[in-house]
């Protein structure tokens, strides 16, 4: 009877996940979708602590209080310029918890014998697939987090025939995962085995570049649900299965929608090969010569002055400069005289999915003025001035007309057709493509260059006295 | 067998539903979907909950100690460093 009503509180906490993941399809539903899907997993922990095989609690409490202190102390101390480090973390974590279920259900199954019920087999498949999902997800994460905190060089790395050294690693991981139930396996084969499993993580990720690292996450994302739902199939446990499922759906999901804003194939990330390198170089002099205008912020502040319409683009650049705060208060100022302001946000503005969207509505920005790549497009050549901040390839016309080009076919932000851009940059220095901007020497742009946020804060400055 | 038939079905409509869902939230919202979705992949908490008190040989009960400590950062940090984002997203003015 007791195990009747376990199972009805694990689909409770099932739907309230789900409801909880409805909420955040919008912005004033979100905060309480969140609180949903923790309250349906504390229903989830309360209830199985009920389950009559639990004998040691002390040992339980130690563990949830150090979790919960470390899990706290995280999440309340990361900056959010850090989110994808934290997520990639946290996808770590999952993974790592996973690895070591999958271990403790080997290790109580290897001493019952075995008779042939299909039940055990199924287990026995679940563990050797979450052993192998959730160790990939561990130390791989280790390493995308090593990349973004530049503890790593950003550039891929490896050693030629890394593919099939990887594809080697799988086949012989299966083989012994196969051989794992054999009567004559021993402690040492399983840890060798999840030393390999360890291994293919790490040579999985070193050759992705750091700027793939978006992807990368969002992938490990959904590894880490996979993994949980492995070890589901392992107990037979139906919430770890449906929240595993989700999360995995999700992860995919958004590994796709970053594949088609970067105008790459998953495939192509996974295995670091580039779009053909461009064979003939194209020489930025040839682009800027003699056509890049230099402005100055009374020059701007004048032109703004006239707008009725402003739309600002914002890119990592600006995060990196702190001047989220400075945007937005050049927007304040704007707004104070009656223009209207919006925020074009491209899919890899930030360094993972939505990530520059977290970081203005830090610095106070209203969501609503968050505008998505194709919102935005819509509305360019009804737009006066656009302010493109720190941002570069995201805005390059060349993606959208030169067939030559390594970028041709990635989404842009069309800035081009609006009257006035404006660029705020250090330099006329290429951004991760590498390639020149043709942008920058457009009949209608003008270029401000400088610091990113003592340009916007001087600009802002300007913008007042013209007032 | 019948068992394994039905949990399958479970994940295969688990996921499918994920993808309706997902596909609906808005880009401004996706780090912290990504970081709500972490803390809900923490549910791997029950599985530790279940391994770490089950008392059996001393390596299995610190795997499940580990497992336990490691779900348990997941769930309270997805948890609060995502409704430290949200409660960020306002409307002004």
């Amino acid at each position: 009877m007791l195990t009747i009503w376990i199972d009805i509180s694990y689909l409770v906490a099932a739907v309230l996940f789900v409801s909880g993941i409805k909420g955040m399809t919008r912005p004033k539903t979100a905060v309480k979708g969140n609180m949903q899907s923790a309250f349906g997993m504390l229903i989830a922990v309360m209830v199985t602590l009920f389950d009559t095989n639990i004998l040691s609690f002390e040992i339980i409490i130690a563990g949830m209080l150090i979790g919960s202190v470390i899990g706290l102390v995280l999440a309340q101390k990361m900056p959010m310029t850090s989110m994808p480090q934290m997520v990639a973390l946290l996808n770590g974590f999952g993974g790592g918890a996973s690895l070591a279920i999958a271990l403790t259900s080997y290790l109580d199954i290897m001493g019952t014998q075995v008779d042939m019920n299909p039940m055990l087999v199924v287990s026995q498949v679940a563990i050797v697939l979450t052993l192998l999902i959730g160790g990939v997800t561990l130390s791989g994460s280790g390493i995308a987090l090593a990349k973004l905190q530049e503890w790593l060089p950003g550039k891929p790395l490896g050693f030629a025939g890394m593919k099939y050294f990887n594809l080697l690693l799988v086949i012989v991981a299966l083989g012994m995962g196969y051989s794992l139930f054999n009567a004559d396996t021993n402690l040492l084969f399983v840890a060798t085995l999840v030393t390999l499993v360890l291994i293919l993580g790490v040579t999985l990720v070193l050759p992705i570049g750091g700027a793939d690292m978006p992807v990368v996450i969002a992938l490990l994302n959904s590894y880490s649900g996979i993994a949980a739902a492995a070890a589901g199939f392992i107990m037979g446990n139906t919430v770890l299965i449906v929240s595993g499922a989700l999360v995995g759906a999700s992860g995919i999901i958004l590994t796709q929608i970053m594949c088609v804003a970067m105008n790459r194939s998953l495939v192509n990330v996974l295995f670091g090969t580039m779009a053909p390198a461009s064979t003939e170089v194209i020489d930025s002099d040839e682009v800027y010569a003699g056509k890049v205008k230099t402005s100055c912020p009374e020059e701007v502040a004048m032109i703004l002055d006239s707008a009725n319409r402003v739309v600002i683009v914002p890119g990592f650049g600006l995060a990196m400069a702190q001047a989220q705060h400075a945007v937005r208060e050049l927007a304040d100022a704007l707004i104070a005289q009656n223009i209207e302001v919006e925020y074009a946000i491209h899919p890899v503005a930030g360094r993972m999915p939505g990530h520059m969207n977290v970081l203005l509505a830090e610095a106070e920005v209203d969501y609503e003025l968050m505008k998505t790549m194709d919102e935005a497009n819509q509305s360019f050549e009804q737009t006066d001035v656009v302010i493109v901040i720190g941002a570069n390839d995201v805005t390059n016309p060349m993606a959208r007309e030169d067939k030559g080009s390594p970028i041709y076919g990635m989404p842009i932000l069309n800035v081009d057709k609006a009257k006035t851009v404006i660029v705020v940059k250090r330099s006329l220095s290429p951004g991760f493509a590498g390639l020149p901007n043709p942008l920058f020497a457009n009949e209608n742009t003008l270029m401000l260059f400088g610091d990113g946020k003592k340009a916007i804060q001087e600009l802002t400055g300007s913008v007042k006295e013209a007032a | 067998m019948e068992q394994f038939v039905l949990l399958i079905s479970l994940f295969v409509l688990a996921v499918y539903l994920g993808i309706e869902l997902i596909t609906k939230v808005p880009p401004t919202l996706h780090t912290p979907l990504m970081s709500g979705c972490n803390a809900i992949s923490g549910i791997t908490v029950v599985g530790a909950l279940l391994a770490s008190g089950a008392q059996s040989s001393p390596l299995a009960s610190i795997l499940g100690f580990i497992a336990l400590v490691l779900a348990t950062i997941n769930v309270v940090g997805g948890f609060w460093v995502t409704h430290r984002m949200l409660s960020m997203f306002k409307k002004r003015g």
